[in-house]
């Protein structure tokens, strides 16, 4: 607790000065977001009622303070397009988003490490060679462009080579138009619905934790004790799971905690291609009908989510590692 | 028993033998002089459009209707595919380089500042980069290009502003552990103006880390111009970009393909050459 008090406080801050960012830089912007309220034949007299009515026309440092006494609340404002509260707008999209950026995640480490795994202590050398440059094109195919072609492969390649119709999967929305189906079948819509932006997520995350994975276990199997414990008589497969395996554990809970903050940002293309109503869809919808409450909010939101996942990755590194215990809390070491 | 001095000639060698390295940038000079010469044998206007009905959508490796044959196909005006993804090549590696370097010479002299002076203003650069990476790159990039109007100039600075805080983390780490060694100190003594002494003997020996992290940011620029442009925030259309390539394919995705996912062959291999050069020069270093 003594130590994590102050990791506490430097959330709080930096959350704070995120919020003095992101409104400047929403504010410094060219356009006047009073004109977008109002009929294109308005006077200059309505507009400013407008301006008025939405406290557009105070100073910035009093616009802020408001703003920032009513997030405080929990109040995140008016959408200027929908009229609804803009923390509902954030209600709608989000579980989606955290739906698709944990389940990928789980995903792309768990078949990660079983491919770095396979590469670093059971391939081949051609192999490893071969699955090394696969995952290296992977990991840098953008993730719109990969959504494109596994649709491509999923529709009009699958109908070419005359694959079975459940392989065919749609390719938008998140579930069949009428949505009248219960029970099962509503759950298995469902699920077909989410393959593909799943695959898309999860295969360059997959890709990049295999990169990480293999070089991290074979640093492990040249350690010195690894070639004792074979001296020793140890079998392949214990001495593989007790030290070589365990040993490469925690750079990967630090590779997971680095990726952990990207988890909602990384699903805007994926959302904006298969037209899932996540976070990412709405913020674009927001940014391009210059909804600035809603634009505000969501930075917000994301910057939130940034800090909250660094701050749970150090202290749970804090736990794990007793080596950063020691040197944080500022004991001598000699 | 003679000590052996590593000599530069063969450190140079042992880092040339490097496959990585190798095959990076043989990718790379080739996807240079493609984007640099392709275009030049091109029409006079390459983004004109002309018999549209005749010649658009083509397939790969086939004739249009006024008997042009097209490697790559064309897209659904009748423009050739292959010719508009080397004028894209010039935007996508333009733009990516340029956003990069500039990303990287605003975390150098912020780094060397913050290591340099110390004290508050080390305090508040540090803050600064803090604030900057708690908000994703790709929402801060999302909402300034859109705010500001999206353009070829509104990238390049957007890329620039968002990208130096590693860079920035780097430099300072370097500076505070060169301006320590002998050699420093020694030319204190003879009299350095701290100036000079930063510029010409600490800054040179603390850009090793640097330079990888800047190679890696090129191709991850590239990335990010191509995520804007394909969401009709980057380079606007008629000119060519990768990203905005593939955003005008995906209407066509089932007709045509090809129009769609060409642009990407191209995105991928810059980005494998990128990964791979900063591959080879991290392991050097190590």
């Amino acid at each position: 607790m003594r130590r994590a008090l102050p990791r506490l406080f430097d959330a709080i801050l930096l959350l704070w000065l995120v919020t003095i960012l992101t409104f400047a830089l929403i504010h410094a912007a060219p356009g006047d977001p009073a004109t977008l309220l109002v009929s294109p034949t308005a006077t200059a007299e309505e507009v400013g009622r407008q301006r008025a009515r939405f406290g557009l026309d105070a100073p910035l440092p009093a616009q802020y303070g408001r703003w920032v006494v009513a997030l405080l609340r929990g109040d995140l404002g008016v959408s200027l397009v929908s009229s609804r509260p803009v923390r509902a707008v954030i209600a709608d999209a989000l579980p989606i988003s955290l739906a698709l950026g944990g389940i990928s995640l789980l995903l792309s480490f768990a078949g990660g490490v079983v491919v770095g795994w396979w590469q670093a202590l059971r391939a081949r050398p051609a192999a490893d060679t071969v699955v090394s440059v696969l995952s290296t094109v992977i990991y840098a195919a953008p993730s719109f462009w990969l959504a494109l072609a596994l649709v491509v492969l999923a529709t009009s390649g699958a109908a070419l080579v005359g694959a079975p119709a459940w392989l065919r999967l749609p390719a938008f929305g998140v579930e069949s138009p009428g949505g009248t189906t219960t029970g099962l079948a509503h759950w298995r819509d469902l699920a077909r619905h989410a393959v593909l932006p799943l695959l898309v997520l999860s295969l360059p995350g997959a890709a990049g934790v295999a990169r990480y994975a293999r070089q991290s276990m074979r640093d492990a199997s040249l350690a010195p004790f690894v070639a004792a414990a074979s001296a020793r008589g140890l079998s392949r497969g214990r001495i593989e799971r007790r030290y070589v395996v365990r040993l490469s554990l925690t750079p990967l809970v630090v590779l997971f905690g680095l990726t952990l903050p990207g988890v909602i940002a990384g699903s805007v293309f994926v959302e904006q291609v298969f037209a899932w109503p996540g976070l990412g869809r709405a913020m674009l919808t927001a940014i391009a009908a210059r909804d600035y409450p809603v634009v505000l909010g969501m930075t917000v939101i994301y910057a939130g989510t940034v800090i909250l996942a660094n701050l749970v990755a150090d202290l749970a590194l804090l736990r794990l590692d007793p080596r950063q215990r020691t040197a944080l809390s500022g004991a001598p070491t000699q | 028993m003679p000590l052996t001095v590593p000599d530069r000639a063969n450190a140079r060698d042992g880092l040339w033998q490097d496959r990585r390295l190798q095959i990076g940038s043989a990718l790379l000079a080739g996807l240079c002089l493609g984007a640099v010469i392709w275009p030049l044998f091109g029409s006079a206007d390459p983004n004109a459009i002309t018999d549209v009905l005749a010649r658009r959508l083509t397939p790969p490796l086939s004739r249009d209707g006024v008997g042009h044959w097209h490697l790559l196909g064309t897209d659904a005006f009748g423009r050739d595919v292959l010719l508009r993804l080397w004028l894209a090549a010039r935007v996508s590696l333009g733009v990516g380089v340029l956003g990069s370097l500039l990303a990287g010479a605003i975390g150098i002299g912020l780094g060397a500042a913050a290591a340099w002076r110390g004290g508050i203003v080390e305090r508040m650069i540090l803050a600064l980069g803090d604030v900057f990476l708690s908000v994703p790159r790709l929402i801060l990039l999302l909402v300034t290009a859109a705010l500001w109007g999206p353009g070829l100039r509104v990238v390049v600075v957007v890329l620039a502003l968002t990208g130096w805080m590693s860079v920035m983390r780097l430099v300072r780490a370097d500076v505070l552990r060169v301006r320590v060694l002998a050699f420093v100190e020694g030319a204190a003594a003879l009299g350095v103006a701290p100036a000079r002494l930063l510029w010409r003997h600490i800054l040179p020996n603390a850009l090793g880390s640097t330079v990888v992290a800047m190679t890696l940011g090129v191709g991850n620029a590239i990335l990010l111009e191509s995520g804007l442009s394909f969401l009709g925030l980057g380079i606007q259309p008629p000119a060519a970009s990768w990203g905005n390539m593939i955003a005008g394919g995906r209407e066509w995705l089932l007709v045509a393909p090809w129009i769609a996912l060409a642009p990407g062959a191209l995105l991928i291999t810059t980005v494998v050459a990128c990964t791979l050069i900063g591959d080879a020069l991290s392991h050097r270093r190590r």
